[in-house]
């Protein structure tokens, strides 16, 4: 269907994708905030949320709810314009990351093959770290913005930690784009998909790469912009209401995306371990391998979220000058050292 | 030598930390196996409304005043709880028993005014040790909230148990199994 040149199948392909998407980081980081509380419960021998439904599945709704009718307060002495865009940025580029992922193999509708992906664009790691970096933005608005001291102290700390990790994250990253040879986030799991995963060439890297993926998503031990001990809350204690649940939202998004990430990077994306994806389409039809390889993504991500909560629960917060030295004393040469290596094994292996 | 109260102390080691233990991820990944083991464990868990926690035999919960088996009142006004008592809870006026009252009191002194400041108490339970008419007991459920200050101080008619003549059932609740034990039924 082709009206003005334009291809509206192609547009409406993708709204309804991006629509999918959108719901689908809502829904999980809903029910993240149910999974912190249980996981948090289950480490702690006790039982969590079980009021509110059936092992209290509704519990996200309560809360939601209770958000919502919470009174909304933006302090007098705030910058008004800036006090509301912070929250809608972090939550903006929380969900702009998901643009790149692949998240499942090709489905076929009629004789169209419709990639699970909203953008298949050559730079798309590049285009994550953009985003990624935009973060930071958020946390600073929301910390500036509130005129407060203890706010603008704990995202000037957000956004020295943000910077800082994002340095090592890179660095830790272009191994595993010196293997592939392409910054196509499709090409990387293709690659994957046809040998073996990242992780068994990049171990190193991974384990630099899952600390700073904690680091910029303010994930214990890393969560000093929100200290609650030493700044009462950091960058959103003026926050109430949705406005805070944004930002607690964005939280989870983040931790959702860098789970999802991390397993496309790493971890072979949305490949099927042990199982051949084209043999079993003759099988069953490419639509429902597709179904799959899309759940044994999110099997995967949701794993790493789970990690992230595990974390969470066994080790406590650094201090800010051992975060400062891990990430630019340890991190940053490790990641060089582990960039240089892979370097000149590959330049070994070719020759 | 120390007194050793556990079997389960360590000795400090202050030896500088070698390689492996700079990195930190050895024994971050024994603490995350140690969570993780917790995450199995049987939960302690006691789901309040549906479960209660049983209470131990010698808790000290709320005050009752005790009535004897024909609904007297037992107290006599003596004071004995209100001198024994640290935290100075406890206040009364005496009166004189007059005639035909003989089934409500048991002696011929009994408290016109029983008070005691639940703020004040610290369940100490010297006035049921005091007390030598059987009149004082601390029963097993705890100091209900409240919105005011005024609400705490109990009258006697928050103290007094209902009557075993009129009202057993709710002479026996009131009873609990404490005062039962004490005697030794
Ligand atoms: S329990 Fe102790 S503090 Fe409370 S009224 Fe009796 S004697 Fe006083
Ligand atoms: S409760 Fe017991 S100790 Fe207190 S005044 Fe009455 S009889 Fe005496």
């Amino acid at each position: 269907m082709y009206l003005l040149a334009i291809d509206w199948i192609f547009i409406i392909e993708k709204l309804v994708l991006i629509a999918g998407i959108v719901t689908l980081s809502m829904v999980v980081a809903m029910y993240a905030t149910y999974g912190e509380r249980k996981v948090a419960a289950f480490i702690q021998d006790r039982i969590g949320p079980n009021r509110a439904g059936p092992f209290g599945l509704l519990q996200p709704l309560a809360d939601g709810g209770k958000l919502f009718f919470k009174e909304e307060i933006i302090p007098l002495a705030s910058s008004k314009f800036l006090f509301i865009l912070g929250p809608l940025l972090a939550m903006v580029t929380a969900l702009l990351t998901s643009a790149v992922i692949p998240w499942g193999a090709n489905m076929s509708i009629g004789d169209r093959v419709v990639p699970l992906q909203v953008a298949d664009v050559n730079i798309g790691i590049l285009y994550v770290f953009g985003v990624v970096s935009l973060g930071v933005y958020g946390i600073m608005l929301g910390g500036w913005a509130s005129n407060n001291k203890f706010s603008l102290l704990a995202a000037i700390r957000g956004a020295s930690q943000m910077v800082s990790y994002e340095l090592a994250m890179g660095l830790s990253l272009i191994a595993v784009l010196m293997l592939t040879g392409s910054l196509q986030m499709s090409v990387i799991v293709g690659e994957q998909y046809n040998s073996v995963w990242n992780i068994v060439y990049q171990p190193i890297g991974f384990i630099i790469f899952f600390i700073c993926a904690l680091a910029e998503t303010n994930r214990t031990p890393f969560d000093l912009p929100e200290a609650e001990n030493e700044l009462n809350f950091g960058y959103h204690q003026e926050y109430s209401s949705m406005k805070l649940g944004f930002y607690l939202f964005a939280e989870y998004i983040n931790m959702f995306i860098s789970g999802v990430i991390m397993a496309t990077l790493y971890f072979g994306g949305y490949d099927i371990p042990f199982v051949n994806e084209a043999r079993l389409a003759t099988h069953i039809g490419e639509n429902w391998v597709a179904l799959l390889t899309f759940l044994t993504l999110m099997a995967k991500a949701l794993f790493f979220v789970f990690v992230f909560m595990w974390i969470r629960w066994t080790i406590p917060r650094f201090r800010f000058d051992q975060l400062m030295r891990l990430g630019w004393k340890r991190l940053i040469p490790l990641a060089l050292a582990n960039m240089i290596i892979t370097a000149l094994v590959i330049l070994w292996l070719k020759k | 030598m120390s007194v050793q109260l556990t079997n389960r102390s360590k000795p400090v080691d202050r030896r500088p930390m070698n390689w492996v233990e700079r990195l930190y991820l050895v024994n971050i990944f024994k603490g995350m196996a140690i969570t993780l083991k917790h995450f199995f464990k049987k939960k302690a868990t006691i789901k309040y409304p549906e479960e209660t926690r049983p209470f131990s035999k010698v808790f000290r919960g709320l005050h009752i005043l005790n009535r004897d088996e024909e609904g007297r009142e037992r107290c006599t006004a003596c004071g004995l709880c209100a001198v024994a008592c640290p935290a100075e809870a406890i206040t009364m006026e005496a009166a004189e028993r007059q005639e035909g009252e003989e089934q409500l009191y048991r002696e011929e002194k009994y408290a016109a005014k029983y008070e005691i400041n639940m703020l004040r108490c610290i369940f100490c339970g010297y006035c049921e040790e005091a007390c030598p008419k059987d009149a004082i007991y601390l029963s097993q459920t705890f100091t209900p909230a409240n919105y005011q200050r005024k609400g705490f101080i109990y009258k006697k008619e928050d103290l007094l148990i209902p009557n075993p003549v009129t009202d057993p059932e709710g002479y026996q609740k009131a009873l609990g199994t404490i005062s039962r034990e004490k005697e030794g039924v």
